[in-house]
């Protein structure tokens, strides 16, 4: 978990609760520290109280509880247009009846900023995400990339030191998405403005932050840099929520050296590095990506526990192989391979064995 | 066959469909069952649209034009006024008075000469009057010729007399005067005027005697038609003893021989006196004697005129030109300003009113909102008249208001406030009853506007002020167009408000277009007033289309 006294922190929460309707909390004790700079993501599923932080610390709601500072200064009760905060919407919100210039000089005017140095500002913003040559156009008259591009260099004429982004790419296909991905984090950094970027997309979270804090049920599960997260996940919702994932489920029979034991329902006894189990007799649910699972008994240790394993499907997906096995009973454990000249192709039903490396497979809370 | 090129095009680069007609007319063809089968689908409701609503408006509007009563009743007088120059300030001819007689007496037999005094009256005061009178008085001037004729000889007196001497019976008739006079009669009396008459105009007898024919011939169409008397036993009208008279002084009975020539030729032979017409209407009412009612019928006398359409912009039209109503009959334009100034009043007044509730609308949750949007429509499932009445009972001076005021004391018990009856008491009550018509496209277009934008106007650092009146006022723009086009032409036309509120001062044009419609029966007045204001909403709709422009306006 973050911690939250720290003295070179920008964005803080402390212990903030956030409740609509006096009997749900939405966000249950919050707690974060970002530093300067930072572009921080929050990931989660819909309802898992996200939006409801950033809109806290946006000020479009209040917190039930706690303190929520930026800069070091309380801004509970600093209403949201004194808050100096740049935001990017989910669609855009630019405003219909301004061409987009009228659009990116709006935050300039109502700071009472002098019409030239206004228009020097607004195309020097449209410049950063080469939108010069709309500067006249209606926001209606722009493909959805371009209004993104015009929302966010808004976001960014008044120069803030903190944005936020509300699943701002979330309404894009694909390739534009990825191709603003990189555009906002490039800017981000150059920029050097402290982000929190709100989405639901995991891809999009790993690719583009500093950290990631996964959202679920109100609290932050994790909070921590994508490889980390994606490694070394610290319990069952996260490993599952990213990246594609295999669980087993058994029981832990002892805990030597680092390394636990597990006899899966089946009976079956696998190795497993003890991350959220303490001792012997706790139910546990192990994690193992894919591409971790070994088929080639050589490369493990010699008295490494390995699996009897069915192949039920082959699916040939280019670049890598994506096996479907049933392991332990379960017809959803699936392997990647390599696509690699000496790489076996299985066929099903044919019975192999796997395994795998003690450390590559989590042993996480049930 | 044409020849086909491969890519389907004929010589001409028409496009071709398979069989090697043109595309556009076999698009045609298989279209044309589609759009019969639409066009009867809309047929009833086309057809009712028409028949009760266009074409009627139509035939009312046209009203306002329409003027063919004067030459429809005084046919052979417009006709002689032609030939006079009314701009010498002298009497008109003999001819004229002569012809006024013939067409007054049919038409006053007809009951149909009060009409035409009612219609002229409109642009010459007195004229009513003066027909009234004269239709009574003009038997006075038959008696003249009737009793000389009868006292030369009693034979004159029997009906059957005269039916010999007209009456084609075998001889030849003519069928053309047969024709005029029942047209005259079908034009006069707005009756078909057709049927059996039992009797045809001998034709010789027509050529001898032409007025006497006339006259008879009109008479016995009329008798037998209007009367449903046999005209073969009747005595005829005084005016045809008065047409014989003046025929049987330049006629030449000499070569005739037919039924009671004898009698003919004896009273052609007495000279019995003919009345001097110019006389005898200076004598039935001196206003004949002056070219003032000649002046009136004259300048009038059109098939179309653009009398009532001056008469509704306050000017009448002279026999020198258009000229502006004596002040004191100058009403119509005030109450076309006084319509136009209270209607944006009222519009202003549903805006400011309006606004909030339809922001409220469509910002609170929807179960509120559908509350609201009850209490915003409860007056809609109200009777008109009893939400009027209402106000009635709120604002008179003993009403709910005024009582309210006197008690906590801030009007004097004698001075209590004049609500209602005025101008104030029509827009408070139009302003409460077209409030739902601004609310609704208000809220429709409003709760369209994402409440995103004004979250973004905020995060930007504009103040709740400047987030509201630059970025959420202006998109609910087309709300408040939509909202003002509809109270303000609902308003403009209004009527049972302001005449049961409006008293003298508060009334719209639409209560002077009632009272020309039901108690003044000026139609021609009212049409012209109800097209004006109709091309006034036109005019205004127009102007908004091009400042405001019509697309911007939404109605959901």
């Amino acid at each position: 978990m973050a911690d939250t006294k720290n003295n070179d922190a920008f964005v803080e929460f402390e212990r903030v609760q956030k409740s609509y309707d006096g009997v749900n909390l939405v966000v249950k004790d919050l707690n974060l520290s970002m530093p300067r700079g930072e572009f921080l993501t929050m990931l989660g599923p819909s309802g898992s109280g996200k939006t409801t932080c950033l809109m806290m610390l946006a000020g479009f709601e209040t917190a039930t509880h706690g303190d929520i500072r930026l800069g070091g200064t309380s801004i509970n009760n600093i209403p949201p247009h004194k808050r100096g905060i740049g935001m990017v919407f989910q669609n855009y919100a630019l405003f219909p009846h301004m061409t987009v210039a009228e659009n990116l000089a709006f935050p300039l005017e109502v700071r009472k900023i002098g019409k030239s140095e206004r228009e020097e500002k607004v195309m020097r913003a449209l410049g950063m995400v080469q939108m010069q040559d709309f500067a006249g156009r209606r926001p209606s008259q722009l493909s959805g990339g371009q209004q993104q591009r015009i929302a966010l260099s808004r976001a960014l004429v008044f120069e803030p030191e903190l944005v936020l982004m509300d699943e701002p790419l979330g309404a894009l296909d694909k390739q534009l998405r990825e191709t603003l991905q990189f555009e906002i984090t490039k800017l981000a950094h150059e920029l050097g403005i402290t982000t929190v970027y709100v989405t639901h997309d995991q891809t999009e979270a790993l690719t583009m932050s500093d950290r990631v804090a996964v959202f679920d049920d109100g609290r932050i599960q994790q909070l921590a840099p994508p490889d980390k997260l994606y490694e070394e996940p610290e319990n069952s919702f996260v490993a599952q929520f990213i990246g594609e994932n295999n669980t087993l489920e058994g029981v832990v029979k002892e805990i030597k050296g680092g390394v636990a034991l597990v006899q899966l329902d089946n009976g079956d006894l696998i190795d497993a590095k003890p991350i959220n189990v303490a001792q012997a007799g706790q139910r546990t649910r192990v994690s193992i990506r894919p591409e971790r699972v070994e088929m080639d008994k050589s490369r493990l240790q010699p008295d490494a526990h390995t699996l009897k394993a069915e192949v039920l499907e082959f699916i040939y997906m280019g670049d890598i192989f994506r096996t479907r096995l049933r392991v332990a009973g379960k017809d959803d454990f699936v392997i990647k391979t390599r696509n690699a000249p000496d790489q076996v192709r299985l066929t099903p039903g044919q019975i192999i064995d796997i395994g795998w490396l003690a450390e590559d497979c989590r042993a996480l809370d049930a | 066959m044409s020849d086909i090129s491969a890519d389907g095009l004929d010589a001409n680069g028409l496009v071709l469909a398979a069989d090697g007609t043109p595309l556009k007319r076999s698009l045609a063809r298989a279209m044309r069952r589609q759009k019969l089968r639409a066009l009867l689908l809309v047929a009833p409701l086309l057809i009712f649209v028409l028949l009760t609503f266009i074409v009627p408006i139509a035939s009312m509007l046209f009203r306002s034009v329409e003027n063919d009563i004067v030459s429809n009743t005084l046919p052979n007088t417009v006709q002689e006024l032609g030939r006079w120059d009314a701009s010498t300030s002298e009497l008109p001819p003999e001819p004229v008075f002569e012809a006024m007689f013939f067409d007054m007496f049919i038409a006053a037999e007809a009951k149909r000469h009060t009409r035409l005094g009612t219609r002229l009256n409109y642009e010459q005061t007195g004229i009513s009057s003066l027909f009234r009178q004269t239709g009574r008085k003009l038997d006075d001037i038959g008696k003249v010729t009737k009793k000389p004729l009868e006292a030369f000889d009693s034979a004159w007196k029997d009906g059957e007399t005269w039916y010999a001497i007209f009456n084609a019976g075998d001889a030849p008739a003519s069928k053309n005067l047969m024709k005029s006079q029942r047209g005259l009669l079908k034009r006069l009396t707005s009756d078909p005027a057709s049927g059996d008459v039992n009797f045809s105009p001998r034709a010789d007898v027509t050529k001898l005697l032409p007025k006497a024919a006339r006259e008879y011939t009109a008479w016995a169409i009329f008798t037998a038609v209007q009367d449903e008397k046999d005209p073969a036993t009747r005595d005829p009208w005084e005016s045809v003893y008065t047409a014989l008279i003046l025929d049987l002084k330049t006629a030449d009975l000499s070569g005739y021989t037919g039924p009671n020539e004898d009698l003919l030729k004896a009273a052609q032979a007495a000279d019995l006196p003919v009345p001097a017409f110019s006389e005898a209407f200076a004598d039935m009412d001196k206003d004949w004697a002056t070219p003032v009612p000649w002046k009136t019928i004259q300048t009038h006398s059109g098939l179309y005129t653009s009398g009532y359409f001056l008469n509704a912009i306050d000017a009448q039209k002279t026999d020198d030109g258009v000229a502006w109503q004596p002040e004191n009959k100058q009403i119509l334009l005030k109450l076309f300003g006084r319509t136009l100034i209270m209607s944006l009043i009222i519009t202003g007044s549903c805006i400011m009113l309006g606004y909030p509730i339809a922001w409220l609308l469509s910002n609170v949750s929807a179960r509120n909102a559908n509350l609201l949007l009850i209490l915003v429509l409860l007056p809609f499932w109200t009777s008109l008249l009893v939400r009027t009445s209402a106000w009635k009972v709120m604002l008179q001076q003993n009403g709910v208001i005024n009582e309210v005021l006197v008690w906590i004391g801030l009007v004097p018990d004698a001075e209590r406030l004049i609500l209602i009856n005025n101008q104030f008491g029509t827009i408070v009550a139009m302003t409460h009853i077209l409030l739902p018509f601004m609310i609704l496209p208000m809220y429709s277009v409003m709760s369209t506007i994402p409440p995103v934008y004004l979250r973004a106007a905020k995060s930007m650092g504009a103040t709740n002020w400047t987030a509201f009146w630059r970025v959420y006022f202006p998109q609910s723009i087309p709300g408040i167009g939509a909202g003002s086009i509809l109270v303000f032409i609902l308003s403009i036309g209004y009527y049972i408000t302001p005449e049961i509120v409006g008293g003298t001062k508060g009334v719209f044009i639409s209560n002077r277009i009632a009272y020309h419609i039901s108690s003044s029966l000026n139609w021609g007045l009212a049409a012209a007033l109800g097209t004006i204001l109709l091309v006034v909403v036109l005019a205004l709709y127009w102007a908004y289309d091009r400042i405001v422009g019509i697309d911007n306006v939404k109605l959901g």
